[in-house]
């Protein structure tokens, strides 16, 4: 297959910063700048990993716990290679330090295609990892963990066990090679001397070098494994963001803009603060990191600040983006994809004279709309301000960030705030932003010594949160007289993702280079398609936005997979033999198609639905964050015209497996959240102002909709670990609207999906 | 003052009478493990059990239950919580588990009331209480886990979750193929 290479205009500029710190000395991430706490004797081998007398092994988990298991999958990298018994091992969170600042998420951000393994690319990614691990941030997002602990979390415990071993072998007088290290213990023929024996001494013999393991040699990784943090999930005691409140904190409830950009003219703090409960009444500035204006509470309870926000009787001064109307600007969005304006971020091939040649021409309008992330813990976030410092409890996908809007908002430097990060009852992309915290931080710091807890109510979290970019897009294709692909041509008009981000970072540069999250999944797939033109047009409007789960990747596979689908019907074609065509050189890809056809039986013939109607089957494929995932899906149309999703089948390579029972729940969790949206997503803004609230006009899947879902994992022989977060939930769409005209329901061309009412029969 | 046995225990709470139960439970009582997800009864989060029924504490005004049993997750001690807990552990239901405290509230009231539920009978009990990471399968599995190990039943091994391990495959790509779930 014919390699492609394409690399922003705007990389330039990114470039020359990167060569910049390029001149540095490349930096280890072992051991941070300051040593771990530790207690009762613990001994820290380095920024990872300590070990109590008591044999207790306790693994620094830099990422935040939001479901997708990453403390038990990224404990079990460490593990072993330390050759520590499973049962003795807890988890604790990492301090903020550079050696935690997450390397992969930005390397794999880079705009190369996979398949890419030039020169260029090498340089960028080498790079952009020195830029990153001086002067990136530590972040739990872009499917990354996985890829980015690999390195050092495996390296720190292959040096401690080295370390365990040599300390051994020093007390017993014998060459370390000799010494065999297992179940947390060095062992010498019948001499056994556990990790705990040894702390007093480990740390004098710390090796400069070591060995991984071979993957043969693997009895942790690669094995199903019990989550961590499953009991106290079940019994109550997980301590959440919401949870970490100290027992003499007070509440506090917002009154935030009701329409986009509006600030606040004047309130009634004198009738709210003669209410009962209410201990302070304090106006809200906003700023740079997207903290919104308005007006808080801080009372007793969360319910008493509430109740008195009515008695505030905020005025507001409407902003520009007061009577933005989300139909109108999809009526522009349409208008701009129609036109082709935009970036160009792909061109190759020939674009023009197939379509003087086409036999076929097929073209195509899809749109999608704005998605709330609503995850089930609203946001809030907790703060102190103290003369001894600030302390925030919070959960959050970014805490070097977070603790940078703090200490700015709060006035204080960043090494007088101590974060404690807590569990995030599910994130999504939602808590990359500290729009909260810092909101969190500008009302405590008007009633300091005063722990606050700040919460936002469900419809706050869901109108004021950052959104996933409607978006709407043209796609056209030439095909011969068989129905081959000769050319594709796709133009998309979108906000830009990465742009919400640098508005939130206070970030010229984020905010100004071309932004490839919003064609990311039609630049980067592995299909060998003739000619392939990518353009998007980046457009500017009110509603702030930001990474959804599996960001571009969201809405670019119902895009590509709708539209290939629609390609292969002009001549009837089979849609897996369809892809299978044009992934002769891509290995990886094929296999899990071609395993996801065989587990689903595609070709054989679908049970009618019990109470009457059709059924369809449909297929996507996608590459998205390391991982190639084949879904197939099978969908039941009522004679009432009611679609019921009832089998989804998975297919994934996502590379060297370290919990095959983690991938398989991420890829339950991906299909059903990935669901959720193809069949209810939808936010809309009238007047300035989301529509939508709460779960009963923003639904998601319930335990009856809910469909069997199968989960079978492709293993790669040598790849490395890959994404699973996220992976799963772009082709539900795609496979569901597929199904859909399988079993002859139309074309859905629009999400959330709408089946028309049965015909009148006349 | 208002009194109501929380968890067993007479608990006296200088409260409004209107103020909603979750928000004594949490923010005076200080038990944390009933959460707040929607506040108008639609999402299942903060489900305690008033005198063994499952109730939505964010509607329920705290006068309402007074004199009345109301349990939450930290007061759940009997052998069919247990029985969940253990199979909510077992097969690593939870992902981000902010639900979970509803969840396993409900699904502790209809093994109560029906020792055996089929899986339509879980729909029905299970349908009010929401999960944004997608547990719906695992705890479909989970309760009739919980429901074979009430009835003196063989239950799967906690270091073997959910589904079969996967196959390494010896050579080229080979598929771990278990079903996570099916009904």
């Amino acid at each position: 297959m014919k390699r492609r290479t394409f690399i922003l205009a705007g990389l330039g500029a990114t470039g020359a910063l990167m060569l910049g710190v390029g001149l540095l000395p490349p930096r280890q991430r072992l051991r941070g700048r300051r040593g771990l706490p530790t207690e009762g004797g613990q001994v820290a081998l380095n920024g990872w990993v300590k070990v109590a007398p008591d044999g207790t092994v306790t693994i620094i988990v830099p990422k935040a716990e939001m479901g997708q298991g990453v403390l038990t999958a990224a404990a079990m990298i460490l593990a072993e290679e330390l050759e520590v018994d499973w049962t003795s091992v807890r988890v604790e969170d990492a301090p903020v330090d550079p050696i935690y600042n997450n390397l992969a998420v930005m390397v794999d951000g880079l705009p190369f295609h996979p398949d890419d393994t030039g020169r260029i690319k090498r340089t960028a990614r080498w790079l952009t990892t020195k830029w990153m691990r001086e002067f990136g941030f530590m972040v739990t997002g872009g499917s990354s963990s996985m890829t980015d602990l690999w390195g050092p979390m495996g390296d720190a415990g292959a040096m401690a066990r080295e370390a365990f071993r040599a300390a051994a072998a020093a007390q017993w007088q014998v060459p370390a090679e000799t010494c065999r290290v297992e179940g947390g213990a060095v062992r010498l023929n019948e001499r056994r001397l556990g990790f705990g024996q040894l702390v007093g001494s480990v740390l004098e013999h710390l090796p400069k070098t070591w060995t991984r393991k071979d993957v043969s040699e693997y009895t942790i990784i690669g094995r199903p494994r019990a989550r961590l943090d499953a009991a106290s999930k079940a019994d109550g005691t997980a301590v959440f963001g919401l949870d970490a409140a100290p027992a003499d904190a007070r509440y506090a409830a917002v009154a935030l803009p009701p329409t986009l950009g509006a600030t606040v003219a004047g309130y009634d703090a004198a009738a709210a603060r003669a209410l009962p409960g209410v201990r302070a009444v304090v106006p809200l500035a906003g700023g740079r990191f997207g903290h919104l204006p308005g007006v808080a509470i801080v009372a007793d309870t969360w319910w008493h600040a509430t109740r008195a926000l009515d008695a505030l009787a905020v005025q507001w001064t409407p902003g520009a983006g007061a009577t933005f109307s989300s139909v109108s600007a999809a009526a522009d969005l349409e208008a701009r994809a129609t036109r082709g304006d935009g970036f160009e971020f792909l061109k190759h091939g020939d674009l023009v004279a197939p379509f003087k040649r086409a036999a076929f021409s097929v073209e195509a309008f899809y749109g999608v709309p704005y998605l709330a992330h609503a995850a089930m813990e609203p946001v809030n976030c907790t703060v102190r301000v103290a003369p001894d410092g600030v302390d925030v409890w919070v959960g959050t996908q970014v805490p070097g960030v977070a603790v940078k809007a703090v200490a700015e908002v709060v006035g204080v430097e960043q090494e007088a705030v101590r974060l404690h990060q807590r569990l995030v009852g599910g994130a999504f992309g939602r808590r990359l932003i500290v729009d909260f915290v810092a909101m969190a931080a500008e009302i405590a710091k008007q009633v300091p010594g005063t722990a606050v807890q700040l919460l936002w109510s469900r419809e706050q979290d869901m109108r004021h949160g950052v959104f996933r970019p409607m978006v709407r897009a043209k796609l056209i294709a030439a095909l011969d007289g068989d129905g081959k692909l000769l050319a594709l041509h796709s133009a998309s008009a979108g906000q830009a993702m990465l742009k919400g981000w640098g508005r939130f970072l206070g970030d010229p540069m984020l905010a100004n280079i071309p932004d490839k999250t919003t064609v990311e999944g039609l630049t980067d797939q592995p299909y060998a398609i003739p000619a392939l033109r990518v353009i998007h047009d980046a457009v500017d409007l009110p509603v702030p936005v930001a990474s959804w789960r599996s960001v571009g990747h969201s809405y670019t596979a119902f895009l590509l997979e709708s539209f290939l689908d629609e390609c292969a019907a002009v001549k009837q074609l089979d849609p897996v033999q369809y892809r299978l065509g044009l992934l002769a050189d891509h290995p990886r890809a094929k296999a899990v198609l071609q395993l996801v056809a065989d587990k689903a039986g595609w070709g054989t013939p679908l049970a009618p639905p019990a109470g009457g109607g059709r059924v369809g089957r449909g297929v996507a494929l996608h590459w998205s964050y390391q991982a190639y995932v084949a879904q197939v899906i099978e969908v039941e149309v009522s004679p009432a015209n009611a679609l019921r999703v009832r089998r989804v089948v998975v297919a994934v390579d996502c590379g060297l497996v370290i919990n095959p029972d983690g991938v398989r729940q991420q890829v339950e969790s991906g299909v059903l959240y990935g669901l959720s949206a193809a069949l209810h997503g939808e936010i809309t803004f009238e007047g300035g102002a989301a529509v939508q609230g709460n779960f009963h006009d923003y639904p998601a899947v319930r335990f009856a909709a809910s469909p069997v879902i199968e989960t079978h994992l492709v293993l790669p022989g040598d790849a490395p670990p890959g994404g699973v977060g996220e992976v799963a939930v772009p082709g539900v769409a795609p496979a569901i609207a597929n199904a859909l005209f399988a079993a002859g329901a139309g074309r859905v061309r629009t999400l959330p999906i709408r089946l028309a009412p049965p015909e009148a029969t006349t | 003052m208002i009194t109501i046995q929380l968890n067993g225990e007479a608990r006296t709470l200088d409260v409004p009478p209107e103020m909603p139960l979750l928000w004594a439970i949490r923010q005076v009582a200080h038990l944390h493990g009933t959460k707040f997800g929607c506040g108008i009864s639609v999402c299942g989060a903060c489900t305690v059990h008033v005198d063994g029924v499952p109730t939505r504490a964010c509607v329920t005004s705290v006068s309402a239950v007074e004199g009345k049993a109301v349990t939450t997750i930290e007061g759940l001690a009997d052998p069919v919580a247990a029985a969940v807990q253990t199979a909510w552990t077992a097969l690593s239901v939870a992902q981000c588990g902010y639900c979970q405290s509803g969840q396993v509230m409900a699904a502790t009231a209809l093994l109560r009331a029906n020792a055996a539920p089929s899986d339509a009978d879980i729909d029905a009990a299970m349908d009010g209480n929401l999960c944004r990471c997608g547990a719906y399968p695992r705890i479909r599995a989970a309760i009739h886990d919980a429901a074979r190990r009430l009835a003196g039943g063989a239950a799967p091994d906690a270091e073997a979750p959910a589904a079969a391990p996967a196959a390494l495959g010896p050579s080229g790509p080979a598929s771990g193929s278990a079903r996570s779930a099916t009904r």
